[in-house]
């Protein structure tokens, strides 16, 4: 970047659609982004899926910090919607982003979060299609807001649902939780504590890929614990599933250093945000052969399973502690706030 | 520390707790760290059913009385205060609002994790005026005298702090002449132990007998504890006992007391559901009262209706079970919670619903 | 009441310690245990080094379990 644009801020006139505008496409989105459909700048993306089935999602990202430890706004915005995709049993394949920017944002940040998302989407091997930017005044947005919307085709035949759930079915996860979460929490002002722990966001299209290959229907569903962590994610599923699932306190991974900052902190790490895992359900007979699928890629070496499906407690939850009493894992209500007490 | 979460041991402190347990026992934890251990690792439902718990009104953030509160909210809504607070307290109601709501609607609310962060925020906004909502039993209030120590050192004329810290023995006391609660033993706070060591506590055994282990806050510390208060109770020798030994001495941290007794003195205090309890709550010395935001910034509040049926105070004193509440779980529940039973995660009625103790027809 | 955990001195600076807890490193202030050394473990409140931890009581707890441990084995 040149040493004038170093020092260049977002100005309302980016977002008007002018002369502006146009620059700001061309030299900082397309000259990261570029791609042939990207490139026709139509105002709508066209596209040939094939025929079969489409998936569909969207998802908006107003993280603080923008920049942390393994990643940034950026990022999370790409891998965000394709992990929905993902676990949702589509090959990823395009990306629509949206930019809703602070005025006085600098333009460096902006090119560091664009890159940052062509690197991600490089590695999921989708592409960013179509967009749009909007410059709103000082103080209307707090420095940058994301949308990104997804679309993947799902295979023939391909039936992931939290319907499918069944007694005796294993719950596996795919390494250790709340990593995300406490990334955050880290770089939040006056929690002031120092961590090896980084962010672990990642796309997960080619673990969710490499397990239905493994698993093929024995896969009954998956789903990426990000907001509200583990606990939220699993009552959901048992909720939706109509199922009860039981979890076992000793096996849930978890690294020593969220363990500690939780326990300063009083906070739970089943709570907390995961950007780079899934939860995979899947029959018990086709179980080591996921596990050892995942466990051959780097994202999913420390996979393991947790639980399983009870044909008992229905739509709940419960933990069978390190003492082996059970108790229930509830669902997350309120933003996790730091606690003494 | 390995032995605090193994399972053989505990399976063998668990045998122990059966043979000893020869007559029923209701000991009550009085401190909301340990209602929340013991929820947490399901003990409860592993204890031999001569053992009775109950959780008393060990967490400073359910006792803190509702129209206290809403003298604290009035004041977070005024344009030039900043409130700085413990998380624990944002979410907890008072008789309209909470600090959590006013913060949506504009009040400038900051939640810190240590009270030196708020003295920061002073040296930081010289314009406003900085109140630090100063909540917690005596674990906590030696690190409030020591921010109120850096503003005067300072010389920082925008820091306050607005005291509702409570007192444990006198507490303790007053469920001891109370005719209505009956207790066998406690389990003692291990932390407010850690300041205050075991003399404040010799009362509870030399004048009213009864059995009081200083105790930790893993399930198996609290196993321990149970077998010296057993042993006690056996044996008919009520005593102050420490299980806690590697964080509680019996004189206790004669430097943080220090520090309470050189910025703080005793007043009556009330406590939500309990009443008034004489000599429980704390209040600058005179010589500091430019700190002290009560007398800063005088504000009263019309306050709103106080909700019927609410058993918080029963439960506080163990007499009423958080499920035989007439709102738990209905009108009552952690994401719109009438007392503070319910708001705070160490509240009784909070660590019930969590932790499901009606639903896996157990108990907590 | 009292969220409190055990953490490690790294290093001391007038009255504030570099601790580690859990292998997060966190800058407290000692103030309330002006004879803590580095290599102590404190036990951590609020930003604060409430009390030295006596490691002495903690072995204790070791032997305990070991001898119950035994007991077990029989």
């Amino acid at each position: 970047m040149s040493k004038t644009q170093q020092d260049q801020v977002i100005l309302l006139g980016h977002g008007s659609g002018g002369t502006l505008t146009n620059q700001l496409i061309r030299t900082v989105f397309q000259d990261a982004l570029h791609n042939p459909i990207l490139d026709e700048m139509l105002d709508a993306a066209i596209l040939d899926l094939g025929q079969g089935r489409v998936a569909f999602t969207t998802d908006s990202f107003v993280v603080d910090p923008i920049f942390f430890p393994g990643g940034d706004i950026g990022k999370l915005a790409v891998c965000g919607t394709v992990n929905d995709l993902a676990v949702s049993g589509a090959v990823p394949l395009y990306l629509s982003s949206a930019f809703i920017i602070e005025e006085g944002f600098p333009l460096a940040d902006l090119q560091r979060i664009v890159n940052s998302m062509q690197a991600a989407a490089s590695t999921a091997g989708v592409r960013v299609v179509t967009g749009d930017t909007k410059v709103v005044g000082r103080g209307a947005a707090d420095k940058i807001f994301i949308n990104t919307a997804g679309i993947g085709v799902v295979p023939s035949g391909r039936d992931l649902s939290p319907r499918r759930i069944q007694p005796g079915d294993l719950v596996l996860v795919s390494g250790t939780l709340g990593d995300h979460g406490l990334t955050i929490l880290a770089q939040r002002e006056g929690l002031a504590f120092t961590t090896p722990v980084i962010s672990d966001c990642t796309p997960l299209n080619r673990i969710t890929s490499a397990v239905m290959e493994a698993g093929g229907e024995a896969v009954r569903c998956m789903r990426d614990p990000t907001r509200g962590g583990l606990a939220t994610t699993l009552n959901e599923l048992a909720t939706q599933g109509e199922q009860g699932i039981l979890v076992q306190e000793t096996l849930i991974p978890l690294r020593r250093e969220v363990v500690g900052a939780c326990e300063m902190l009083g906070l739970d790490p089943l709570y907390l945000a995961n950007e780079g895992k899934v939860i995979v359900i899947v029959a018990p007979e086709a179980a080591d052969k996921v596990l050892e699928a995942m466990r051959n890629l780097p994202e999913g070496q420390g996979a393991v399973a947790v639980g399983r499906v009870t044909g008992s407690d229905r739509r709940l939850v419960l933990l069978e502690t390190e003492l082996g009493a059970t108790r229930i894992m509830a669902m997350l209500e309120g933003e996790p706030l730091p606690r003494i007490c | 520390m390995q032995p605090y979460k193994n399972k053989d041991y505990a399976q063998h402190l668990l045998d122990r707790l059966r043979e000893e347990a020869v007559r029923p026992l209701s000991a009550m934890e009085v401190c909301g760290t340990h209602t929340v251990a013991i929820a947490r690792s399901g003990l409860r439902d592993l204890l031999p059913k001569n053992i009775r718990l109950i959780s008393g009104p060990g967490c400073p953030v359910c006792v803190t009385d509702d129209l206290d509160l809403d003298i604290v909210i009035a004041l977070a809504r005024q344009p030039e205060i900043i409130m700085a607070t413990f998380g624990d307290m944002m979410r907890v109601p008072g008789t309209q609002s909470s600090l959590l709501e006013a913060k949506s609607r504009g009040a400038d609310v900051r939640v810190v994790y240590s009270p030196t962060d708020a003295v920061a925020l002073a040296a930081e906004h010289p314009d406003k005026q900085v109140v630090f909502l100063a909540v917690g039993f005596e674990t906590t209030i030696p690190t409030i005298a020591v921010a109120v120590e850096q503003a005067v050192q300072q010389g920082l004329q925008n820091f306050s702090i607005f005291s509702l810290h409570k007192l444990v023995p006198p507490v303790m006391e007053a469920l001891l002449t109370d005719p209505e609660v009956k207790l066998d033993a406690f389990i003692n706070p291990g932390h407010v132990c850690t300041i205050l060591g075991t003399e404040p506590f010799r009362f509870i055994a030399e004048q009213y007998g009864k059995p009081c282990v200083v105790t930790g806050f893993e399930a198996i510390d609290i196993m321990e504890a149970l077998l010296m208060i057993l042993n006690q109770y056996n044996q008919g020798r009520p005593a102050v006992e420490i299980q806690y030994k590697r964080a509680v001495r019996p004189e206790g941290n004669p430097v943080a007391r220090a520090f309470i007794n050189k910025y703080f003195t005793p007043v009556n205090a009330l406590w939500r559901g309990i009443g008034e309890v004489p000599g429980s709550g704390l209040v600058l010395r005179d010589e500091f009262a430019q700190l002290d935001a009560q007398k800063r910034f005088p504000i009263t509040v019309t306050p709103g209706k106080r909700v019927k049926n609410c058993s918080c105070g029963q439960v506080l004193k163990g007499l009423k079970l958080p499920y035989e509440c007439a709102l738990f779980g209905k009108a009552c529940t952690p994401m719109k919670p009438v007392g503070p039973c319910m708001v705070s995660t160490e509240g009784s009625c909070a660590a019930y619903y969590r932790y499901g103790a009606q639903k896996v027809g157990g108990t907590v | 009441m009292c969220l409190a955990i055990p953490s490690m001195i790294l290093s001391i600076k007038g009255h504030t310690a570099e601790i580690d807890v859990g292998g997060n490193t966190k800058e407290v202030n000692i103030t309330l245990t002006p004879e803590a050394k580095v290599g102590d473990y404190v036990l951590l409140h609020a930003g604060f080094a409430i009390q030295v931890m006596d490691e002495q009581a903690a072995e204790e707890i070791f032997d305990a379990w070991e001898v119950a441990y035994a007991a077990l084995q029989k």
